[in-house]
């Protein structure tokens, strides 16, 4: 069966800047709030530890700021998403109302975390990025527009070129962002490639030792 | 000019180059877990798909786990929603599920090698960042996030763009006193947090070869916090040892069968890398990283870095280290009061890390004020501790001996830390608020050196440690 979704070329909006290199997912999305079985309710826990103090006050995180909420553009710095590899973390981002990340630099799995939510990751230097958050913080009102197909960023009058990998920016604008049905097209070779794995046809898992979920110890440990 | 075993490993798991240009990757493990797993059920239940390799799937509970009662149903009412979750998405589409009452259950990364689910030369993913611990077996393991554990599930495949490789060759010999740990953490901090981007780690030469597979997966574990997606080791004769006679490894005549493609799959001696980097171990010390992130660590008898010392990129990182820290730019670590000692995770939590330790608090007590805590990584690492009277060592000394899964790693479970405390951990991020308080503290370092910490009361030198039985 087929799931479509949307074809992303453009997005305009506010932005939001949350400076510092090396922002981990611990710190977009504690791990104490992923205790849910759905990620309907997690925007709300978005840099949570950020924006409130030991005593629940809240602090001056760019988050609680009055003049950048509803923005739905993030600016960020070096290696954003380091660690956990929690989509937990573009989901919380997402839900609070993000919907692409321009950086100097992702974390791997990440951006491909954003990417399989249709969350654009894209990068640009470190003098594209300063000006960028110093305009936004000085003027949260400055409207900006992202054009993916022609990767070029536009903040008030001023514009300029991004970087977006190849794979991400032909998913995105053509609509197959979510992967499982392209991947399900590939089935007749999928089993192609797995029947022909030494580890499939030659040394199977040796499943002797029963159903393992309710026998014995292992042989040692 | 040869290849090394990702090329290898990927040739062999490619199904076709994707429309966007990236490759379709086959998965031949796949690990689940109950925090990354539930959201991926529903959305295969949304799309009307199945788990289309069910018998290539394990799953096991290990984050939400408490560590002291275990009953059912757990006092947190999420931690048990969240394991029924799993029982029943398991049993619905015929996964094997290792539960508590298995005997089988543990940390993700601690049981796939230790049941012999993971090998080398195949490709391994779990919704964690750190698969990347089943590289130790020379096998290509990613972490991946919850829509693409959907993507494994439904397909048993993956969509990758291809990694670059860097060969780290450790040479030398590993002084008495210096670990595993030690070596990527000295690795982490001399490439930096961000120095992986893009690339797989290739971990050889002689100070790796030496060490035990435990040693290695403690290694392949961490290259997640270098930037690193992947780690790995070349199979050898140590991987062959140890796969011999486990759960679901290949028996008797497919075992021969299985060692000849592994050996296939390893790296040639003329494999051709992306990028090279050297560390003599002889020259290692016991690491302890004292910041916000793995990459901000000294040697045990070096003083905190001082701000004008640093390149300005670390320099930034060190200025918020030292404001959540509260430590001094100049101290030595050496002498730390620690509140808390935490030996286990997935990094630090197999039957040698706690041999180590026990070795160092034999005949000891744990200070008066440390709250020390041993966290078996498995339930069979749990049964082998007991067979060598492990508990009662650390019992004698003052330790709480806990039952098998995350623990103190991170804030998903009741043991987490309290306040500011400052805790001398085994795991592997000290990230701001990991340990489950967002003022928290954490040291990260071998389990040997947390063991001394926690006699000590405070960060000490393992090497000068006076070991009890044998004294």
């Amino acid at each position: 069966m087929s799931t479509s979704t949307a074809k992303i070329r453009e997005i305009t909006g506010h932005a939001v800047a949350v400076r510092g290199n090396d922002i981990d997912t611990d710190r977009i999305i504690p791990a104490r709030y992923m205790k849910e079985l759905t990620f309907d309710s997690l925007g709300q826990y978005s840099f949570y530890d950020q924006r409130f103090d030991a005593s629940g006050k809240a602090t001056g995180h760019p988050f609680n700021d009055s003049r950048f909420q509803g923005a739905s553009i993030l600016l960020v710095n070096k290696n954003f998403g380091c660690g956990s590899s929690r989509e937990h973390a573009p989901q919380a981002l997402m839900r609070w109302g993000i919907r692409v990340i321009v950086g100097e630099s992702f974390a791997e799995i990440f951006a491909g975390n954003c990417n399989a939510i249709g969350v654009p990751t894209v990068t640009v230097d470190t003098g594209q990025i300063e000006q960028l958050m110093e305009r936004v913080e000085a003027d949260p009102g400055t409207l900006l527009h992202i054009d993916l197909e022609s990767r070029t960023l536009q903040a008030g009058d001023s514009s300029l070129s991004f970087q977006l990998p190849d794979s991400q920016a032909k998913g995105l604008l053509s609509g197959t962002w979510d992967t499982t049905t392209i991947l399900l097209d590939g089935l007749e070779q999928i089993q192609t490639t797995a029947a022909n794995l030494p580890y499939v046809k030659d040394f199977p898992y040796d499943r002797s030792g029963g159903n393992p979920a309710d026998s014995g110890r292992p042989a040692r440990a | 000019m040869g290849e090394n075993l990702l090329r290898k490993v990927w040739d062999l798991h490619k199904v076709r180059t994707l429309p966007s240009g990236q490759d379709q990757l086959y998965i031949g493990l796949h690990l689940i877990h109950e925090v990354t797993s539930p959201q991926a059920f529903a959305m295969l239940g949304e799309r009307g798909l199945k788990v289309l390799h069910p018998e290539r799937t394990f799953a096991t509970v290990d984050h939400i786990v408490p560590t002291d009662d275990q009953n059912r149903p757990f006092k947190d009412e999420l931690a048990e929603r969240m394991i029924q979750a799993l029982e029943e998405n398991t049993a619905k589409h015929g996964i094997p599920f290792f539960g508590l009452d298995s005997g089988l259950q543990g940390i993700v990364h601690i049981i796939g090698p230790e049941l012999g689910l993971s090998q080398p030369g195949m490709t391994i993913a779990c919704g964690d960042s750190h698969t990347s611990t089943h590289g130790a077996l020379g096998a290509i393991a990613f972490g991946i996030g919850t829509s693409q554990v959907r993507d494994v599930l439904a397909t048993q495949t993956l969509a990758f763009s291809p990694l670059k490789v860097r060969r780290i060759e450790v040479s030398g010999t590993l002084r008495p006193g210096v670990s595993s740990k030690d070596i990527i953490l000295k690795i982490i901090a001399d490439l930096g947090v961000k120095g992986g981007l893009g690339y797989a780690y290739e971990y050889g030469g002689s100070a790796i070869e030496a060490l035990s597979m435990d040693a290695r997966l403690t290694i392949c574990n961490m290259s997640i916090e270098g930037g690193a997606r992947a780690g790995y080791i070349n199979p050898d004769q140590v991987t062959f040892d140890y796969l011999k006679g486990r759960r679901f490894a290949p028996k008797g005549k497919d075992f021969d069968k299985a060692v000849e493609y592994w050996k296939q799959i390893a790296s040639d001696p003329d494999a051709d890398y992306d990028d090279r980097f050297q560390l003599d171990a002889e020259l290692l010390e016991p690491m302890i990283a004292w910041g916000i992130n793995p990459g901000q660590a000294v040697g045990v008898d070096q003083k905190l870095p001082l701000l004008k010392e640093l390149k300005e990129d670390a320099r930034e990182a060190a200025e918020m280290a030292y404001t959540h820290t509260r430590f001094r730019p100049g101290q030595p670590i050496k002498g730390q009061k620690i509140d808390v000692a935490f030996i286990g995770s997935c990094t630090n939590g197999r039957i040698s890390d706690l041999r180590e330790a026990a070795r160092q608090v034999r005949g000891q007590k744990a200070a008066a004020h440390v709250k020390a805590l041993v966290v078996p990584g498995s339930q069979a690492v749990a049964d082998q501790a007991a067979a060598e009277g492990l508990p009662e060592i650390f019992r004698e000394a003052g330790f709480q001996w806990r039952q098998a899964g995350c623990s103190m790693c991170l804030g998903m479970n009741p043991d987490i830390l309290v306040g500011d405390q400052v805790c001398a951990s085994s795991s592997n991020r000290n990230f701001i608020g990991r340990q489950g308080s967002p003022t928290g503290r954490t040291l990260l370092m071998s389990p040997a050196m947390v063991a001394s910490a926690a006699v000590a009361g405070e960060v000490s030198d393992v090497r000068e440690f006076a070991e009890g039985g044998g004294a």
